[in-house]
This record gives C-alpha cells, sequence and structure tokens, in this order.
C-alpha cells in the first residue's frame, strides 16, 4: 500500500511538467514574449525600450525552451520555461500582472470558496440519496417513472437559469438573503445560504438519476434476495444492506472530488459575489492575467490528482475485495 | 443567383450531415443495427423529442447555407456581390431581421418599455413612451391590439393546422400497406396501435406545425418575445442562436471521435508503451480542469487575433473560426472520457476467441481492429456522442458567461444570457430575452436528453431486457 501511495506520487511528477509543457506551448508559441508585454503594456504604440524593460522585470527575456548561448545543463535551465515552472513546483506563483502575490491571494481566498463547496457536496449527497432511495423503492411504479423524467427535465435546465431564477425569488421577491456578496467570520453564513441551496437543487436531477442506477445495480442481486428470502421487510433490505453496498460508488465518487472543493465553483462564485478562488480565476481570465491561469491549472492538476489517488485508497478500505498493485 | 459561401463550420456541418446520413443507410442495411433503432422508434417519448430536434436540426442547417446576395447592376457586365455573408435562414425571416427598435420592448408590445425623448409639434421636448417603429404599427389605435392578436392567432393557427392536415394524409397513405382500406389504416394510428408510435409523432408535429404558424403570422406585425437594448427582436435572436448551440453539440464530438477512437483501441491494442504513452497523454489532459484549459486556449487565441487582424477579413469569419476554435478545444478536453472508455473495452474484447483465432490466422493489426474490434465499440461510441451532446449545448452557455465563449458578434444563447443578465437589475424588469433564451435551450437540451436515454436503453446490452 505505502509502495503504491509512493509509485502514484511519482507518477505525478511527469504529468504536472507535461500541464506545464502544454500551457506553456498554448501561451507563448501563439504570442511571443514581445506581444505579451505588449498586451500588458495597454497602448498601442509602445516604445521598444518599454517592452524590453517589462519583459526583463518579469524574467521574459531569456529564450522560450533552449538556451544556445549557455554551456552544460545552462542550456536547459536558463530559460524562460525553466524558471517559471520551477518556482511552480515550488508553489511559489509568482505575481500576478497587478503586483500582488498570488500564493498569498490563493491562501486566503480558499476558505470562501470551501465555505460553499463543501456545505453543497455533503447536502447534496444526503439529497441525492435520500431521493434515489424513495425512487428504487417504488422502483417500476409511476413514482419512479416520472421522478425519473423529473430528473431528466431538471438535468435539462441550464445552471445559469438556476442561479438567476433563485436569486430572483429568493433574494429579490422574497428578500430572504442578500443577493450577493461575502462578510467575515459567522456573518458570512447568510450570504452562503443561497449558493448552497441553488447548487444542491441543480445536482438533483443528474446525480439523484446516477444514484438510483447504483441502488437498481444492487437490488437485484443474489444477496439482496436472500434477505428477502429470510423475510427481511423491503424496507431494512434497503436500508441494511443496499444502502451500504451502493455507498461504495457513491463514497468513492465523493472523495474524488473533495480536493477539488478548494478550487469552488468558477460560476457559483462570481454569481453571488464570492471571493473565492472561482471568482479569482474568472477575474483573471477576463483581464488575461496569465500567471494567474497557469497557476490556478496548476493547482487544479495537484487537487484532481489527490483525488485520483484518494479514490484508489477509499476503494481499498470500502471494499475488502480490493487490492492495490 | 447569389453567390454561395462555405464558411468552415459549414463544411464539417454537411460533411457531419453526410456521415449520419451513410450511417443510417448502413444500419437500415444490416439486421444487427436495425434491432436497436427499432426499440428506440417503439418509444413514445423518444419519438416526440426526435420531431422536436428535428425541427431544431432544420432551423440549424437552413442558417448554415451561407451566400452573399447579388447588387442589382444596371446592364453592366460585372456582377456585383454584396460584401455582407447571409444564412437561407436570414433570407427568410428577412421581415424580422430588418425590424429593429431603438431599445427594449416588451413582448407584443405597442409602445416602447423605457421612455424616450420626443419633440412636440410646439418645438417642447418631453420624456415619453413612443410608438414602436414596426410592432402594430399597422392598429391605428394601441386599443385595438387585443383583438388583432387573436385574429392573428385563430388564422395563423388555422394555416398550421391545414399544413399539419396534409402531412398527416401522407402519413396514412405512406404508412398503408398492400390493399389496407385507408380508414383502417387510420383507425389503428388514432388507437396507438402498430410498432411506430405514429399517433404521439403526428400530436407533436401538429403542435409544433400550430405554433410555427400562427408565430410566424404574429411576428410580421408584433415583436412576439419583445426586443432587446439595440432593438433586435428576441425571437429572431433565439432562432439564430440555435445553429450555434447544434455546432458546440456535434462538431466537438466529430474532432474529439477520432482522437477517442484510435488511441482507445491503439491503447488497448498493444498495450505496452503504446498503451503508457496514451495513458499519460489523456491523464495529463483530463488533470487539468477543463474550464481552465478552455480559458487558456481561447486567451491564447484573442491576442492570436489581436496581433493578427489582418489574417480575419470579415467578423463572419473570424466568428466562424472562433467558434471552430472553440469547438476543438472542447473536442480536446472531452475525448478522454470515450478514450479511457474504448481502452478499457478494447482490452477486455482483445482476448476473446474470434480474435485470438484472428490473430493466429495471422490477420493485421490494422484489420483485426477495424474489424473486429471497432464495430464491437460502436455502441459505446454512440451512446457518449448522444449524450455529450445535451451537456456541450449547455455548457455553451456557461462558457460564454465567463468569456470564454464563441465570439460576441455570434447569436448565442450563452451570449443572450450574459448580456441580459444585467436587465435582471432594472426596475420594471426585463425578463423576456433571458427566459426566451432559457425556454429554446432547454427545449434542445430537453429533447436530446430524452432521445439521447432511448439510445442508450437500446444499445446498452446491459441494460438490453
Amino acid at each position: 500500500m505505502i509502495a503504491y501511495i509512493v509509485r502514484r506520487i511519482l507518477y505525478v511528477i511527469p504529468i504536472v511538467i507535461g500541464v506545464n509543457l502544454l500551457t506553456f506551448t498554448l501561451f507563448f508559441f501563439v504570442n511571443t514574449p514581445d506581444d505579451v508585454a505588449r498586451l500588458q503594456l495597454g497602448v498601442k504604440r509602445v516604445t521598444p525600450e518599454a517592452i524590453e524593460k517589462w519583459k526583463i522585470d518579469h524574467g521574459y527575456d531569456k529564450p522560450l525552451l533552449y538556451n544556445a548561448d549557455a554551456t552544460g545543463a545552462a542550456q536547459l535551465t536558463d530559460t524562460i520555461f525553466f524558471k517559471h515552472s520551477v518556482r511552480l513546483f515550488l508553489f511559489d506563483f509568482g505575481q500576478a500582472d497587478d503586483g500582488r502575490d498570488i500564493s498569498q491571494d490563493i491562501g486566503e481566498r480558499m476558505w470562501p470558496s470551501l465555505a460553499i463547496a463543501l456545505p453543497t457536496l455533503l447536502i447534496g449527497v444526503l439529497v441525492n440519496i435520500t431521493f434515489a432511495m424513495l425512487l428504487a423503492f417504488f422502483r417500476g411504479m409511476y413514482l419512479d417513472t416520472w421522478g425519473v423524467v423529473l430528473c431528466v427535465i431538471m438535468m435539462s435546465i441550464s445552471l445559469l437559469f438556476y442561479i438567476i431564477g433563485g436569486q430572483y425569488l429568493v433574494g429579490k421577491l422574497l428578500r430572504l438573503v442578500p443577493i450577493s456578496g461575502y462578510d467575515t467570520s459567522w456573518h458570512a453564513i447568510k450570504f452562503v445560504i443561497l449558493p448552497v441551496i441553488i447548487g444542491v437543487v441543480y445536482g438533483i436531477g443528474a446525480g439523484t438519476r446516477l444514484y438510483r442506477t447504483f441502488f437498481l445495480e444492487e437490488i437485484n442481486k443474489d444477496y439482496v434476495r436472500t434477505g428477502r428470502a429470510k423475510g427481511l421487510s423491503e424496507l431494512r433490505v434497503l436500508f441494511q444492506h443496499v444502502l451500504k453496498n451502493a455507498m461504495i460508488p457513491i463514497l468513492t465518487g465523493v472523495v474524488a472530488v473533495i480536493p477539488l472543493l478548494f478550487i469552488g465553483s468558477l460560476i457559483m462564485e462570481s454569481f453571488f459575489g464570492i471571493p473565492g478562488l472561482g471568482s479569482y480565476t474568472i477575474d483573471a481570465i477576463r483581464h488575461q492575467d496569465f500567471s494567474i491561469v497557469r497557476a490556478m491549472v496548476f493547482l487544479g492538476v495537484v487537487l484532481y490528482i489527490i483525488g485520483l489517488l484518494l479514490t484508489d485508497i477509499s476503494y481499498t478500505l470500502v471494499d475488502p475485495r480490493v487490492r492495490l498493485n | 443567383m447569389p453567390q454561395l459561401v462555405l464558411l468552415w463550420t459549414d463544411r464539417l456541418i454537411f460533411l457531419l450531415l453526410g456521415a449520419v446520413i451513410a450511417f443510417a443507410v448502413y444500419a437500415l442495411r444490416h439486421e444487427h443495427l436495425r434491432a436497436p433503432w427499432r426499440q428506440v422508434r417503439r418509444r413514445r417519448l423518444a419519438m416526440a423529442a426526435l420531431v422536436v430536434l428535428l425541427v431544431y436540426v432544420g432551423a440549424g442547417l437552413l442558417d448554415s447555407v451561407h451566400m452573399r446576395l447579388r447588387l442589382a447592376n444596371e446592364g453592366g457586365q460585372n456582377v456585383q456581390y454584396a460584401a455582407e455573408i447571409v444564412s437561407a435562414l436570414d433570407l427568410i425571416g428577412k421581415p424580422l431581421v430588418s425590424r429593429s427598435e431603438v431599445s427594449f420592448s416588451a413582448p407584443f408590445a405597442t409602445h416602447a418599455f423605457v421612455k424616450e425623448v420626443a419633440r412636440q409639434p410646439d418645438g417642447r421636448t418631453i420624456m415619453e413612451y413612443s410608438r414602436l417603429r414596426y410592432a402594430g404599427a399597422h392598429l391605428q389605435d394601441p386599443e385595438q391590439r387585443a383583438g388583432d392578436i387573436i385574429g392573428r392567432v385563430l388564422k395563423g393557427g388555422v394555416v398550421g393546422a391545414l399544413i399539419w392536415a396534409l402531412l398527416v394524409a401522407a402519413v396514412v397513405l405512406l404508412a398503408r400497406r398492400g390493399d389496407q382500406r385507408l380508414a383502417y389504416v387510420a383507425k389503428r394510428i388514432i388507437y396507438g396501435q402498430g410498432e411506430t408510435p405514429w399517433r404521439t409523432i403526428l400530436l407533436t408535429a401538429g403542435a409544433v406545425f400550430v405554433l410555427v404558424g400562427l408565430v410566424t403570422n404574429l411576428a410580421t406585425h408584433y415583436h412576439v418575445l419583445g426586443t432587446d437594448q439595440v432593438g433586435q427582436d428576441v425571437l429572431w435572436r433565439s432562432v439564430k442562436s440555435i445553429r450555434t448551440g447544434l455546432i458546440v453539440g456535434t462538431l466537438t464530438t466529430l474532432v474529439m471521435l477520432p482522437f477517442a477512437v484510435v488511441l482507445g483501441i491503439m491503447a488497448g491494442y498493444f498495450r505496452g508503451w503504446v498503451d503508457d504513452v496514451i495513458q499519460y497523454t489523456y491523464t495529463t489532459l483530463s488533470a487539468i480542469p477543463s474550464v481552465l484549459l478552455i480559458a487558456a486556449a481561447i486567451l491564447s487565441l484573442h491576442v492570436y487575433i489581436a496581433t493578427h487582424e489582418e489574417a480575419f477579413p470579415t467578423v463572419v469569419e473570424r466568428a466562424d473560426l472562433r467558434l471552430l476554435f472553440l469547438c476543438l478545444i472542447l473536442g480536446v478536453t472531452s475525448w478522454t472520457g470515450l478514450c479511457r472508455l474504448l481502452r478499457g473495452e478494447t482490452l477486455k474484447l482483445r482476448e476473446q476467441d474470434y480474435i485470438q483465432a484472428a490473430t493466429a490466422l495471422g490477420v493485421r493489426h490494422a484489420q483485426i481492429m477495424m474489424r473486429h474490434i471497432l464495430p464491437n465499440l460502436m455502441h459505446l461510441v454512440l451512446i457518449t456522442v448522444v449524450l455529450d451532446f445535451s451537456l456541450l449545448v449547455l455548457f455553451e452557455a456557461v462558457l460564454s458567461y465567463v468569456g470564454v465563449g464563441v465570439d460576441p458578434s455570434t447569436d448565442s444563447w450563452g451570449n443572450m444570457i450574459n448580456s441580459a443578465r444585467l436587465e435582471m437589475a432594472r426596475e420594471p424588469i426585463v425578463w423576456w430575452s433571458l427566459t426566451s433564451a432559457f425556454v429554446f435551450m432547454f427545449g434542445l437540451v430537453l429533447a436530446a436528453n430524452l432521445f439521447a436515454d432511448a439510445v442508450r436503453d437500446a444499445f446498452d446490452p446491459r441494460l438490453r431486457k
């Protein structure tokens, strides 16, 4: 098990290098550092001196990937790619274009993101399991059939509609909670409620349908039939046997996304004015700030891979038949 | 004759259309492919969804025939063409395109939604809700509006119903087998007997025909769904957005399919280092959060377009390339799931006896993959394609909101929602652009979802009863 985890962590390194190379290529082979400098300096006519100065200030004055003037290992290390990637590996994301320290911003903005994403996930899973069990209990009946159709209808509605509709209904018509914004400490709770509710409602369609198939897969297995044969009530079978086994795919699915919660939801956060990482990324995209986008890509990749690793480990924990090797 | 213009997305759309028709002909001739489609055909909900889908596809295809109109020239030898590129749909909807108001107006309104400066005969200026330029302009007195609308609804509905009646008659004639009496065929359809649920199909088609009939009859004299900030007809913008939605949903899959299929089969079939390289590639790609990868790619494209303006002569062509690029990058982010699925399935398939036999008989690798493995994976490919479609249509709206979607000049539901978002804060609230974008998108996505469900149930061997 330990050996497996170590091997998986070593496997992360080439992937992260690959991702870095990819984002780097995307950005610099289409646009030379000169283009970037011109764009950042913002005016149409910029003097060549100003561009040179910007490039030196921001470390873009080196060759992209291969430095022919240098000798030995410096041929590869004295380049824009190396200088910018090595720092990422040390979680030093450098400065944004407006001069703020990205690492510090990320550290601060992580918590609001989590405050929205974690309750959404937990409440969402509970609600979806409840509905899915209800449908599975009434399987093949009208309630089940129409429940599934309702799920499909809910899945067909855009997330944007849920957000705008929810803001209008709850925030503007009923005036129960503020439409958007955020606050420090416990006062934040009134800002958190609406995004969480909307996130849960949005997830019901797809989640319930998926979990329902998990339940139905288990419900037709032999051990369930044995349970019924020995006289257990349908409810007891469902709660004691089916639920436990259907939890395996549900839990492992949840574990995989837990690390990504830190990044938050791009859309939710920017609609509700939550100062989290999601809105941070959106703002960076809109201002074409590539250092932030790249930092977020790096962070996302690392968290995604941690999620994969956690999934594998949780499989062995909940299902003793699975052996990692 | 107008000069036809083929944009890049048009070419791909027609290529895709050709491929679908070719597949349909092929499937008709092979019983093992016909059987699951017959099962789809028996599903009433799926067939109703198909009718709705076909209406969307029809509008999208009409909007994909682009041309430059011939300019009127007096006696000159050189034929001149307009610089502006229009589509066949634009020609049909010409009355709607040209009739833009000054600013917002509510659905069926005769007066503007916001006050404007108007000059009185005596020279004073006052703020008033002025009459709209086009909507309801034929009415002497706005009070007559209700009666006029009811009259037009009835007239349009009746015309739609008449066309529908022709369709019903055609179906009855075509559904007749041998010397069956027509009354018998009609009775079977009315009672919903027979394998194909004609009753459901015809009722759905009837609803569509009546709706289209009365809306077109109204749209020539009113703004049925109001106008937006710059006075454009919202109904028209929603209809024009259909093409964008369909392209994002279909071309993306077209782009990703070759990668996913070829690489997935190769990884599973050859194993060893080929597998390692391919697995590495898709793990790397899928590790990047897709919105971020798309954002980074589109950002790069923005800068590229900004620095190479001369390469894109017209707005339409630039918007078209951006749309195509969006499909490409969406394809790059979405092929990994299917590739992984196909790899796993190929790993299982290659141990089958018939593959072993083919290998022992000395059949070449390429042939084994083409003839023995690929056909056994087609159901997975098909299911993925239809299930992804609706997700992509929804995703387009989200991307446009983030600012990395289609070109702002392209009509798309995402752009409509994005620009209408701030209108919700107005008092009184401007709800119609947002609502119609959502309703049009919902119609397409729901129909696609219902149809995709039936296809999955029919093709997935695990679900087959």
